[in-house]
């Protein structure tokens, strides 16, 4: 495992560069444990300060240092990002796995239930929601419902492949040794899903992160907590550009850039590492 | 004939299964909530405006006819439905006392017009494009164009449209930035009129094609550069087959089989984006009326959206799903 | 007097790997000569990996990096001229592709468009080599199908709607209705059950015969050499290691690789347990010094180890490169051989 990372980093540009840009982020979000401001107070600074050597990123039109502000911001999405994806690749793994290893009706019923869930649009469910829960809906709450739709992609994907290994000589050895159907697909074709629940898992954060900027920046979500589509909010609902306190827009907006095009590389190499076909590719076939 | 007719079957179950259980889910998020709906419109409606106590009366009344509160949740769910499939969802309070559904009828051209052309438009030229980079991996030209795709395609939608509108609304202003047309043109079928649409579209448009085009480009280059090392193409190029032939009946044609299925699957993607540039470029379309339904508490045009929603988006995946087995033929004898 | 279509000339194509910063040289082909003669199906045999997909793929002038041509030559005596394909330009190439050359692929799984209906892929194929049109094309894929035994509404068919069978007569129709003086078959009855087997390969014989044409006929199926060739080339790890008339190659086999392929084939009758050979076939990144077969060979002795033997006239119209082809007793008895000459 050690030794694929250590080749993608040096062979695999794309890679190299998600790493930088994901990594400079995670360092930077990992800072607001060591804020001196508790982020969600406001008026404790000296309002539209320009970047300086006090003040790195200014400060906002709320009176908040947009370094902490930032930083709490930046954190409080990845963790949003990171607890959709493990939810939802729970579901995905589970629907998976079972359906492409039972078969049979089980499958049918599965995948039916499947093709719903990527037919109905996320978008008005989740605004349904925060129109009846209203400020109640917290950020788990919203992480849950969107792992709820998260998940019909990547099933299907990893039902692909559990298909494949049911034919495979281990998985016969292990029936018939009288291994209990969970411990199969647990034990022996579990390993076999996990590059493609890696690859997805970058993809799935891309998506919920984006999603709840999307609902922040109309203002559907919870806007004290600090996220990266709550500082956004604030920054428009304040005019920032038209002020004149461009920085509110501009660094929220690079950092969101790296953010995303850091996953995205990570998510695509990866994915090109697991299929053989686009390795070849890259070598010259 | 007869496969293909399985398979429509099959489709159309599926249709309405989707759309059951959509607009079932929009029912039961609504009612099984703490909050009593019609006491929370009442509440945001007295406080807004000043409408006359006949009017409140009315409302209520509605209100609670439309939302049964106090019957058991069965009779609404069941109520729910015979309202809506005679299109009634009671009338929106942002319009007092228009029905909702007339408002979403009024504003779904706006989006479908902006929705359709400006996926058509992405798809198209997306994957032409794409498949030409993935046919040409050494081609300079195609290579930068990736480059750009890659780094312009996970970028939410609403930064493009945030970044369009700052390029042309501040610091370079030649197109207009808001609305779906001048102020000064009357409605009526002149080229005045019609001009004043096509230039308020552009940003919005514009901003759906940036977002959209990456994947497409993206999907088909990493496609086509896997259909060229098939047997089947191989072996046409060892047949001395036209290089036109190749390109066009074997290679793109076997890419855009999973092209189409993926255009079924970010359907529901493209609409949540359409939400979004309507609300940053102030279009007139429904997704403007879902965010001021939902920012005036307006529950039936908030209901009206969302079934409308649902079900255009379902119907449009249906009418995807139609044209797949004209691509590949081995669906129809599945 | 036999003339031959066929010169292959100190043929050497290597791929070249990149792979995560690791170069690699994969000597495929290595220094190949042989020919191959009006009206005659030539037969070539050896193991998976042992290099004769990538000596044929040559052959058909279908190099594609990281595949390329070091040296050597592959020319064939057209009647439109003569014509060497690894330096031929696409035009050139172009011009004799199906009209002279054609290429039966391996798997009719795969080489068959899946989105496009037979008829369709014929006109792709057939109608620019024909130069016809009209009622003469449509007359002549029809006739030809006809003696493949397939029904005129394959061409209406889609390649998924057919049996592994009747795709398997459609390509072999495909590369046929020209009527080509050069058909390469890369093993072209492989994935066939046994049965459809037998009825393909008497077709490939009679189309071959009607048409005058010669065919290279690879497969590692000895008994199917035994059925269809007159001539049989042994290839091991990129070389040709043994080549001569196919009775005498399945009688009096002058390579011990040769004599361990024959006698490996099941007989009827025959209970006795075949003889395994030991090792695995080298890598071809990394081959042996000296002769490539050394290591598994049973008469091996020291010169092998470190010369590599030419391949020599060993007997009439009979090549084989081993330094002790005089010491090669067959395995097998020529009454049992006969089972398989059947």
């Amino acid at each position: 495992m050690f030794s694929v990372f250590r080749d993608l980093i040096r062979y695999n540009i794309e890679f190299a560069i998600g790493l930088i840009l994901v990594g400079a982020v995670v360092i930077f979000a990992v800072l607001s444990y060591f804020s001196p401001v508790d982020p969600s107070l406001i008026y404790m600074a000296m309002p539209d300060q320009p970047p300086s050597g006090q003040y790195w990123f200014g400060t906002n039109s709320r009176g908040q240092d947009l370094f902490w502000q930032l930083s709490a911001a930046f954190r409080n999405s990845l963790i949003f990002g990171i607890t959709v994806a493990v939810l939802s690749r729970i579901i995905s793994i589970t629907v998976g796995l079972l359906s492409g290893y039972v078969g049979g009706w089980v499958d049918r019923v599965l995948m039916f239930i499947n093709d719903i869930f990527v037919a109905v649009p996320i978008f008005p469910i989740l605004v349904l929601f925060y129109f009846v829960l209203r400020n109640n809906m917290d950020s788990f709450t919203l992480a849950l419902i969107m792992a709820c739709f998260g998940w019909p992609f990547d099933a299907r994907l990893i039902r692909s492949v559990a298909l494949g290994l049911k034919h495979r000589e281990f998985t016969r050895h292990a029936v018939f040794a009288g291994m209990s159907t969970p411990k199969i697909l647990l034990e022996e074709h579990l390993p076999y899903v996990m590059p493609i629940v890696f690859s997805t898992f970058m993809a799935n954060m891309l998506w919920s992160i984006g999603l709840e900027v999307t609902l922040a920046v109309l203002g559907f979500t919870n806007l004290n907590n600090p996220t990266i589509g709550t500082v956004l909010y604030w920054a428009i609902s304040h005019s920032a550009i038209v002020v004149g306190v461009w920085w509110w827009i501009v660094i929220p907006v690079v950092l969101i850039v790296m953010t995303f095009l850091g996953l995205f590389l990570l998510a695509v190499s990866m994915n090109e590492y697991i299929d053989p076909r686009s390795r070849l590719r890259r070598m010259g076939a | 004939m007869h496969g293909y007719f399985w398979f429509v079957g099959k489709r159309l179950l599926q249709l309405l299964a989707v759309i059951f259980c959509g607009i079932s889910a929009t029912f039961f998020i609504t009612h099984l909530s703490p909050i009593d709906p019609v006491e929370q419109v009442l509440g945001r409606l007295s406080a807004r405006s000043n409408l006359s106590p006949e009017a409140i009366a009315a409302t209520r009344a509605a209100l609670t006819e439309m939302y049964g509160t106090g019957q058991p949740i069965l009779t609404q769910y069941l109520n729910f439905w015979t309202r809506l499939l005679r299109g009634d969802l009671g009338p929106s309070l942002l319009a007092f006392p228009t029905p909702s559904m007339e408002l979403v009828t009024r504003a779904m051209p706006w989006t479908l017009g902006l929705l359709v052309t400006s996926t058509l438009f992405t798809f198209v030229i997306g994957n032409l494009l794409g498949a030409l980079a993935g046919y040409h991996p050494e081609n300079r030209f195609f290579q930068a164009f990736g480059l750009i795709a890659m780094g312009v395609q996970p970028i939410p939608y609403y930064i493009v449209a945030f970044i369009l509108l700052i390029i042309f609304g501040f610091l370079w202003p030649v197109l207009p930035i808001s609305g779906g047309f001048a102020m000064d043109v009357r409605p009526a079928m002149s080229w005045q009129f019609i001009f004043s649409i096509l230039q308020h579209s552009i940003l919005p448009a514009l901003s759906l094609v940036l977002v959209g085009f990456g994947g497409w480009f993206l999907g088909m280059r990493a496609l086509v550069s896997n259909v060229v090392n098939e047997d089947y193409v191989t072996y046409a190029g060892l047949a001395g087959v036209k290089k036109q032939t190749i390109v066009g009946g074997y290679v793109i044609r076997n890419a855009l089989v999973p092209q189409l299925t993926a255009l079924a699957m970010a359907l529901g993607g493209v609409f949540s984006g359409t939400v979004i540039t309507e609300q940053v470029f102030n279009y007139p379309g429904i997704g403007s009326l879902l965010i001021d339904g939902v920012n005036y508490g307006d529950y039936s045009l908030v209901l009206a959206v969302s079934t409308v929603s649902i079900t255009a988006v379902a119907l449009a995946i249906f009418i995807v799903d139609l044209l797949h087995p004209l691509l590949d033929p081995r669906v129809r004898t599945e | 007097m036999t003339q031959d279509i066929l010169t292959v000339e100190g043929l050497k194509a290597y791929y070249q790997m990149n792979y995560f910063g690791v170069s690699r040289e994969v000597r495929a082909v290595d220094d190949i000569t042989m020919t191959v003669r009006k009206n005659e199906i030539y037969g070539i045999a050896g193991e998976s990996s042992s290099g004769k997909t990538s000596f044929i793929k040559v052959l058909a002038a279908a190099i594609r990096p990281p595949m390329r041509v070091v040296d050597g030559s592959v020319k064939f005596n057209f009647k439109s001229g003569p014509i060497d394909v690894t330096t031929a330009t696409p035009q050139q190439l172009d011009a004799i592709r199906w009209r002279s050359l054609s290429y039966i692929m391996q798997g009719s799984m795969s080489t068959l468009n899946p989105v496009r209906r037979i008829g369709k892929t014929f006109e792709d194929f057939a109608k620019r080599p024909l130069a016809a049109s009209g009622t003469p094309y449509r007359e002549r894929v029809l006739g030809h199908l006809e003696r493949l035994k397939l029904p005129a509404d394959v061409l209406n068919a889609y390649p998924h709607e057919l049996s592994g069978g009747m795709r398997q007569r459609v390509t072999i129709g495909l590369a046929t209705v020209c009527h080509p003086e050069f058909v390469i078959a890369d093993e072209p009855t492989t994935a066939l059950d046994v049965v459809v087997q037998k009825e393909v390969l008497g077709l490939i014989r009679e189309i071959q015969q009607d048409m005058g044409s010669s065919v290279v006929f690879v497969t590692h199926d000895m008994s199917v050499h035994a059925n269809m060739t007159d001539r049989v080339g042994i290839i091991y790890a990129g070389r040709l290691v043994e080549e001569g008339p196919t009775r005498q190659m399945f009688f009096a086999p002058k390579h011990p690789y040769t004599a361990h392929l024959v006698a490996s084939l099941p007989r009827i009758g025959d209970t006795t347990q075949r003889p395994a050979l030991e090792g695995r076939p080298p890598s071809l990144a990394n081959p042996p010094q000296g002769c490539r077969f050394h290591p598994r060979c049973p008469l091996a002795i020291d010169k092998c180890k470190t010369e590599v033997p030419p391949l020599i006239p060993v007997a009439n119209d009979h090549r084989s490169a081993c330094w002790r082809w005089q010491d090669v007793a067959p395995l097998v008895k020529p009454h049992q051989a006969h089972g398989v000459m059947a």
